[in-house]
């Protein structure tokens, strides 16, 4: 299967190289379109450039937090079709709560599970 | 003709007519229609003012003295411009607490003290004294006079007759009798007798007619008209001195003080505080009065210079006495008729003045001496009469037979060696000693009873001794060498020149010294002795009078019974009025009937307000308290609660002290909160960053290791990259918890320290060694700069090179990208020595240069992606420094670098030994 043939595109805003590292070859390899951001800006700018389906979303990012991405992505019409799984090494009832009531449809914990991860994407989205 | 019969008869008629008017007014006012209701017949009424002392008395003043009788009539004059302050204000406050005398009045604004009103009782009955028997001696020299006619012959000297012969004593006896008439024939709650007052009003307009008519008779009948008569006296050289007021220089201060004194007079004579408060119908009245009363006195006092004179004139060989000129000058004219009216008139002024202050002063003397002496007295069993209401009317009549016997008296003892007007102004002198207390009590709130007590008994005290001793004496009654040689021969306490002070007339001196000291005392003790807590409550009762709309309130709690209280009013007012106010006050209140009147406050201070018309403020107190005795809350615990009620004012100085003390402790409390809060955050905020920095490596060791198991034949190269990847993952994890433990032990104390002697240029060296890696990496340059002479230190050496090489493997990690330096001096400080890691890279923010030492605080912005490592470092090597006793700090310059230092200090032992 080659990269990018579901026609399904996932941004994946993480800060952590080697979660990246692992993140870009689990999708990579059930066939979505993997865009990359490091920080809150680019995270921003690659959302509004590539549109994805999905975005896996840190909240510990630099610059924006993923909080406020979240939110963004939910006030604004061109996103809203973007579903957000929220990626992240918190894991308070608190900060779960908050990320869904931001508009979160996944909270997902870090050190996450790959199998489950990939389920959560695939029942969100679809794809391989 | 003029027989003694006929005179007689007269006089009887008169006073006959006078009962009727009287009976009339009373018969009308029981039938709600009052015929007093009238700000006219009240400004008549207190007219009563004008006694024989004004009928014959002022012409017999004017005749020794020229226009000396007038200040007796410009006081009051003075005094009625004041009144719409000063009476007004007495009668709302008298409305208000239903005072029923003078006395009363003085003992409820000191806080219904029973010792005051029998104190001013006593004052204004011994004071009066003097006054009644003026009116006798008048009466009874004009009827003497009278009969004689048409001879002019003045009356014997008293002690050549007998009691029984003297025309005083009848005349005393019939006034006694038409004065119980008048006054006791009925209990009224509020002392008023309307019928009294309409038949004074009467009598006013009589006695000013009579003397109007003999006024006009002299003027214009035997002279041609005022200006005939004063120039046939300034002609008579007896007479033109007369002219001149002010003839010597003790006048003036005399004119004066007798204003002041009949000022004071026309508002605390008994019989005016009866007619003017008591008797007042609505106070609107005194508006009427204020310039209706002045007009009477004015006209009464036309005619008084013309007799003078047409006496002086008509009897120039003396032998008949100026006080009689009223009467012996239309007799020496063979005017019948006008002499009859002149007596009537004379007499009318005379009993107008007995009549009202005898009830008057009965009233005082019932309620407020004889009363309470006989309610305390468990032996009369009083308290447990059914009906008192006569056993009061009869007190009052023997007062008024006693009072009126005892001003005979006074008049056989003393009367005959003094003009009517010097025996009057005794009875002045006396009421004046009220004037403080009473002003006073209704201006000044500071005033107290213990004031009051000392200022009257002083004020009575200084009268007695200057007035009433010397007019004993000089009715040999007493020594005269007591007046003139002072007793005991001391000449300071001469009465008639008390202290020293002569050149004064004897009312004047009298005046000084009993104001001086009765005043003085007043004021003096009012400031020094404090207030009771139902003093300050009357106090304000009284001096706000005008800025209180409710009525008085008695602090009271607990429960008496109703019917208790109805049954003790009836004994006092009879069982009917008790049923009649009780019924009003459950219509009033809403209940069925008076059986189901709560038994509270109200109902209690109804019962007291009711019997205070009858016996006075002080006695129903007592009265009241009787009944509600077996209950818990008896006269004490009142006063208890009113000391309560006052005592806030203490207690909230000792509250607001005790607030600032809980405020202080509060914001104690909450700081100490605040602390252990914000360290209850710090561990909460510490476990979540130590749980976030240790699943950060685990999620990427986990996930890939998945990704290796379930990918088996992935491509070398990828795998050899993930299995990297796991094992950096694992020695940050490994190096994480180790530095977490690290610290912990070091914070809680139980880390292991082998201290020893160092040699810190070794340990610098060696750990420039275990960077080198990292600098040759990065291609940094490293200069060093390390002093020769350093003392060794006694340290932990493995810490030490922990804390350098973290400060050295930063310096690497912040250096700039190209052309990093790092700079690592030491240098001795005093008894320190001193280590800077310098780099060139992007420095700290000041406000930043703190927060690198806090645990997982790593310095990272928009544009700078994490730093490596744990955030751990820096907080590290500051406890390490500190364990060491010495200082880690940084100081920097945005974008040319950061400088690291620490001291650490030489230990003293070592110090000696320079670079061993």
């Amino acid at each position: 299967m080659s990269p990018g043939a579901s026609g399904k595109r996932i941004v994946v805003a993480e800060d952590e190289p080697s979660i990246v590292v692992s993140l870009e070859f689990l999708l990579t390899q059930a066939a979505y379109e993997v865009h990359i951001a490091t920080d809150g800006d680019e995270a921003l700018r690659t959302l509004y450039r590539v549109r994805p389906h999905l975005v896996l979303l840190d909240l510990m990012l630099p610059g924006v937090d993923g909080f406020d991405i979240c939110r963004r992505l939910r006030a604004d019409p061109q996103l809203a079709a973007t579903r957000v799984v929220v990626l992240t090494a918190k894991g308070r009832a608190r900060e779960i709560e908050k990320g869904l009531a931001l508009g979160a449809d996944a909270y997902v914990t870090k050190p996450f599970g790959t199998r489950e991860l990939m389920a959560t994407v695939r029942a969100l989205i679809g794809g391989a | 003709m003029l027989q003694g019969w006929v005179v007689v008869l007269a006089s009887f008629a008169y006073l006959c007519l006078l009962f009727a008017i009287a009976f009339y007014g009373d018969t009308r006012a029981d039938r709600g229609r009052s015929i007093i209701a009238n700000p006219y017949i009240y400004s008549l009424s207190l007219a009563v003012y004008a006694t024989a002392w004004t009928f014959y008395g002022s012409v017999g003043r004017a005749a020794a003295d020229g226009i000396g009788f007038l200040p007796i009539y410009l006081g009051p004059t003075l005094m009625a411009v004041l009144w719409w302050l000063t009476l007004r204000k007495i009668i709302r406050i008298s409305k208000v607490n239903r005072i029923t005398s003078l006395a009363d009045f003085v003992a409820a604004r000191y806080g219904k003290s029973a010792l005051l009103a029998g104190l001013v009782t006593v004052i204004a009955v011994l004071g009066i004294l003097p006054y009644i028997s003026l009116q006798l001696k008048a009466i009874s020299n004009s009827f003497t006079i009278l009969v004689q006619y048409p001879r002019i012959e003045m009356p014997n000297m008293l002690g050549s007759v007998t009691i029984l012969q003297d025309t005083a004593f009848y005349v005393a006896m019939i006034l006694a009798g038409f004065t119980i008439a008048f006054g006791t024939r009925h209990l009224d709650a509020a002392e008023r007798h309307e019928g009294m007052v309409a038949a004074i009003a009467f009598e006013s307009l009589v006695k000013l007619l009579a003397f109007a008519a003999v006024g006009a008779f002299v003027t214009f009948g035997m002279f041609d008209g005022f200006a005939d008569l004063f120039t046939r006296a300034r002609a008579d050289e007896r007479i033109a001195p007369l002219m001149t007021p002010f003839g010597d220089a003790g006048s003036y201060a005399s004119w004066a003080w007798l204003t002041v004194l009949s000022m004071l007079a026309i508002l605390f004579l008994p019989r005016q505080f009866q007619v003017a408060v008591i008797e007042n119908v609505d106070e609107k009245h005194v508006g009427t009065a204020m310039w209706l009363f002045p007009l009477y006195m004015l006209a009464i006092n036309i005619f008084v210079l013309p007799i003078a004179f047409g006496g002086l004139l008509s009897f120039p060989h003396g032998g008949v006495d100026a006080d009689t000129f009223v009467l012996t000058l239309p007799m020496a004219q063979q005017q019948t008729g006008l002499a009859l009216l002149a007596f009537i008139g004379g007499l009318s002024a005379a009993t107008g003045m007995v009549i009202v202050e005898t009830i008057a002063l009965s009233t005082m003397v019932c309620n407020d001496l004889v009363m309470p002496v006989l309610l305390r007295s468990r032996r009369l069993r009083l308290h447990e009469r059914a009906d008192l209401s006569n056993v009061l009317l009869d007190i009052r009549r023997w007062a008024i037979v006693v009072i009126v016997i005892l001003g005979y008296l006074y008049f056989r003892l003393a009367g005959e060696a003094y003009a009517l007007v010097s025996i009057g102004l005794i009875s002045f002198a006396a009421v004046a000693q009220f004037g403080p207390v009473v002003l006073g009590g209704i201006y000044w709130k500071g005033a107290t009873r213990a004031g009051a007590l000392a200022g009257l008994s002083a004020g009575f005290a200084v009268w007695a001794y200057t007035l009433l001793l010397p007019a004993f004496a000089r009715s040999d009654w007493l020594t005269a060498s007591f007046i003139d040689a002072g007793p005991f021969g001391i000449e300071l306490l001469k009465p008639l020149a008390l202290f020293g002070l002569s050149g004064l007339d004897e009312t004047t001196h009298a005046m000084v010294w009993s104001m001086l000291f009765n005043a003085g005392l007043y004021v003096g003790v009012s400031l020094v002795t404090p207030q009771s807590a139902p003093e300050r409550n009357q106090a304000a009762l009284f001096v706000d009078a005008f800025r209180r709309s409710r009525e008085p309130t008695r602090m009271w709690r607990g429960t008496a019974s109703a019917p208790e209280l109805q049954r003790l009013l009836g004994r006092f007012l009879g069982p009917e009025r008790a049923g009649e106010g009780f019924a009003a006050l459950a219509r009033e209140r809403g209940v069925e009937s008076a059986a189901e009147l709560p038994g509270d406050a109200q109902t209690v201070q109804f019962a007291e307000r009711l019997l205070a018309g009858a016996v006075g403020a002080a006695s129903a107190r007592v009265l009241v308290d009787s009944v509600v005795e077996e209950e818990p809350p008896g006269i004490e615990e009142v006063m208890n609660i009113l000391d309560e009620a006052s005592q806030v004012i203490a207690y909230s100085h000792q509250l607001e002290e005790k607030s600032h003390a809980l405020e202080a402790a509060t914001s104690e409390l909450r700081a100490a909160n605040a602390r252990l809060t914000e360290l209850d955050r710090l561990k909460d905020d510490f476990i979540s960053t130590v749980s976030h920095e240790l699943r950060t490596p685990l999620t990427s060791i986990r996930a890939l290791s998945e990704i290796l198991h379930d990918n088996p034949d992935l491509e070398r190269a990828q795998r050899v990259r993930f299995l990297g990847i796991v094992i950096k993952e694992s020695e940050r994890l490994t190096r994480l918890i180790n530095q977490v433990l690290d610290l912990a032990k070091i914070e809680s104390g139980k880390a292991e320290w082998h201290h020893a002697e160092l040699d810190l240029r070794a340990a610098i060296e060696h750990a420039l060694a275990a960077t080198s890696r990292l600098f040759e990496d990065k291609n940094i340059a490293l200069s060093t700069e390390l002093a020769a002479e350093i003392p060794p230190l006694m340290v932990d050496r493995d810490r030490l090179v922990q804390v350098l090489v973290n400060l050295l493997s930063n310096a690497v990690k912040f250096c700039a990208a190209d052309g990093g330096c790092v700079r690592v001096s030491m240098r001795r400080q005093d008894d320190q020595v001193r280590v800077d890691v310098a780099d060139n890279g992007i420095g700290i923010r000041p406000e930043h240069r703190e927060l690198v030492f806090e645990k997982f605080r790593q310095l990272g912005d928009a544009t700078n992606s994490r730093p490596q490592g744990s955030g751990l470092g820096l907080a590290i090597c500051r406890q390490i420094v500190n364990h060491f006793g010495g200082r880690l700090w940084v100081e920097s310059e945005q974008g040319r670098g950061s400088t690291f230092s620490f001291t650490l200090p030489i230990a003293p032992s070592l110090a000696g030994r320079a670079g061993a």
